[in-house]
């Protein structure tokens, strides 16, 4: 076997990973705080990228279509949580999971509505230089991502940790009825917490973006951030990290080293297979603290 | 009779007897037979996500099982009679949904939901992956062989709408024996609360099972009929997780938990998209874009979904219950198993 072949593919296979976690967190963060299973969060990555590329395609400098594109993230958190979520409190899990799955119809088209379905070249200006390292090439870019990443969890670990809003968001976590009676107003902080989430979109939209190009297949990554929601536990940020790192690991070394034996492809279905085989061992995945609603 | 009754059997009779003397193939090709095999489908989900509370986004997968199923089922044991075959690809199909719907034995909620999205995926994979499927076919499109029941060819669309029409009618009717005897008490049980459930004696766990392998085997036959008397191809591109969607959509539209909701949403579901491409041309003019058509359906399809969650979680089963029409307040059915 050609270790350093391995080793390389084993590399690729962690940073894809990471892209996975970059999506995942942003549904830990809703999960956590309001008990919603958010499927429109790659409609949100992509409504965020399209967002983003045509204002950065109208000469718009980066900043400021950063933050004319967060700013519409954050209100459309606002407008899901007063239009979706608030009637909808108290309804079984799964109504809301279907509601979302409706949300992300919506968003979607409405993406696509604004800013038309051709696919956009998003270049961040991070130079794709294949980095040598021990006759592995590692993508530069790729490793940008990872760093991009954990200096979100960092941050978003600093707000959870030492903030008021932070506090909140905890305290809405453990147990809503008690911070309702502590004066919490729980709209208030889901909203917030989408705002949050629409943040953490953005960047994922954008290195996805960079990454593929912006169009209509990013809205997909939702697909490729369940199984790692599974395997990492629903509300765990550090969860969906190591969770990410394991799938993308193991579908990019089983599409190397199994797929040829199989006729190929089975990097579409390898995610959920692992998930679901460790669903039945550990049911909250590996750092799920709530436990799940389980027979 | 309840009025119910009474309307879907008059409605039957007009669909049986008057509806195939239209001279149209465009509707009977295009809108009625595609619609029967959608509200199938719908209603083999509704016995599953409707009566018993689990989710599943892997219908296309089942019905694509079906459709695969009976090709090779149709090929493979020759002089096969056309229904047995239908039934023998459902019971593939049931099988298939009884391996996937395991994992609900320990969990709820939406894990069921991401093992059937683990079905979506991999039946979609091994289908287009494994030759024998396909027979060695190497097009991805594989053309049904001719159809015949007992002599009659099945070569025109009026007679493709008539079988659908037929196989649908009796698999309504078992449904419908199914949900208000026992077994229906026993799902309606187990969605609600499955530790009372548990408590008042029903087999909790076989129930869930039963209910994946029904709702398959209705699903499975619904593709079955999808591919051999709509399409007239069985290829897997068709059944992919759009379709899944559809097929939920549909039932939360037409109304969870109801028979009747499973056709009302089918008919939304069908006709929706002719409606806008419709009107699109009509105020557009010719020149319009059609893919504008499928991106308004699309925010249309979401926001109804989640106005449906939100406002009448019956669908419109429950709005169509509450039309204008003569009632017989005494013979309102209380439960929403109609």
């Amino acid at each position: 076997m050609d270790w350093g072949f391995f080793a390389g593919v084993a590399i690729a296979g962690l940073l894809t990973g990471v892209m996975y976690s970059l999506v995942a967190i942003g549904f830990v963060l809703i999960y956590k705080t309001s008990g919603v299973l958010n499927f429109a969060q790659g409609a949100m990555v992509l409504f965020a990228a399209l967002t983003f590329v045509s204002l950065d395609e109208m000469g718009v400098p980066f900043w400021v279509s950063f933050a004319i594109t967060l700013a519409g993230m954050v209100l459309l958190g606002i407008l899901i949580e007063k239009l979706v979520l608030r009637p909808l409190v108290n309804q079984p899990p799964i109504t809301l999971f279907m509601a979302t799955l409706g949300l992300s119809y919506v968003i979607e088209g409405a993406a696509q509505l604004f800013w038309g379905t051709q696919v956009h070249e998003l270049d961040l200006g991070i130079e794709d230089v294949p980095l040598p390292l021990n006759a592995i090439l590692i993508s530069q870019f790729d490793l940008f991502c990872a760093g991009v990443a954990g200096a979100l969890v960092l941050a978003l670990t600093l707000l959870f940790r030492y903030t008021r809003t932070g506090l909140a968001f905890r305290a809405a976590a453990e147990d809503q009825y008690a911070a309702l009676n502590t004066g919490l107003k729980l709209p208030r902080i889901w909203a917030t917490v989408w705002g949050v989430a629409g943040f953490v979109s953005l960047v994922a939209g954008l290195l996805w973006g960079a990454r593929t190009g912006v169009q209509f297949s990013l809205s997909l990554v939702v697909l490729k951030s369940l199984p790692v929601l599974v395997l990492g536990g629903f509300d765990s940020i550090l969860g969906a990290i190591v969770g990410g790192l394991i799938i993308g690991l193991t579908e990019t070394l089983a599409e190397v080293y199994i797929g040829p034996m199989v006729g190929g492809g089975i990097d579409q279905w390898i995610a959920y297979v692992i998930a679901l085989v460790f669903l039945l061992v550990r049911p909250t995945g590996l750092f799920g603290q709530r436990s799940v609603e389980r027979v | 009779m309840t009025r119910d009754n009474a309307a879907a059997f008059a409605l039957l009779l007009v669909m049986a007897l008057i509806v195939p003397l239209i001279p149209s193939d465009y509707m009977f090709d295009a809108i009625l037979t595609p619609l029967l095999a959608v509200s199938l489908a719908a209603l083999g989900l509704n016995l599953l996500a409707g009566y018993t509370g689990q989710v599943s986004l892997g219908s296309a997968a089942f019905m694509a099982v079906g459709a695969f199923g009976a090709y090779n089922l149709l090929i493979r044991i020759p002089g096969l009679p056309l229904l047995a075959d239908f039934l023998l690809a459902g019971v593939v199909a049931a099988v298939l949904g009884v391996v996937f719907g395991l994992p609900s034995l320990r969990l709820r909620g939406f894990y069921l939901a991401i093992s059937t999205l683990a079905a979506q995926f991999f039946v979609q994979w091994a289908l287009t992956t494994v030759d024998w499927f396909s027979d060695g076919d190497t097009s991805g499109v594989l053309t049904t062989p001719p159809l015949s029941i007992a002599g009659v060819d099945i070569d025109s669309p009026v007679r493709r709408y008539l079988l659908s029409l037929a196989v649908v009618t009796l698999l309504t009717l078992v449904a419908i024996r199914l949900v208000r005897g026992r077994t229906g008490h026993d799902f309606l049980a187990v969605r609600d609360n499955e530790l009372a459930a548990r408590i008042l004696g029903v087999p909790v766990l076989r129930t869930k099972l039963f209910a994946c392998a029904i709702s398959s085997f209705y699903i499975g036959i619904a593709g079955a009929l999808w591919a051999f008397l709509y399409l007239r191809t069985v290829e897997p591109a068709g059944f992919d997780l759009d379709r899944s969607f559809e097929i939920l959509f549909v039932i939360i539209i037409g109304g969870l938990a109801s028979i009747r909701g499973a056709f009302l949403g089918a008919a939304f579901i069908v006709v929706l998209p002719l409606l806008l491409s419709r009107a699109g041309g009509a105020i557009f003019g010719a020149t319009f874009d059609s893919g504008l058509v499928d991106i308004v359906e699309k925010i249309i399809l979401g926001a109804l979904i989640i106005f449906f969650l939100r406002v009448e979680p019956a669908g419109l089963s429950a709005l169509a219950a509450r039309m204008p029409l003569p009632r017989f307040v005494f013979n309102k059915n209380l439960g929403s198993v109609s």
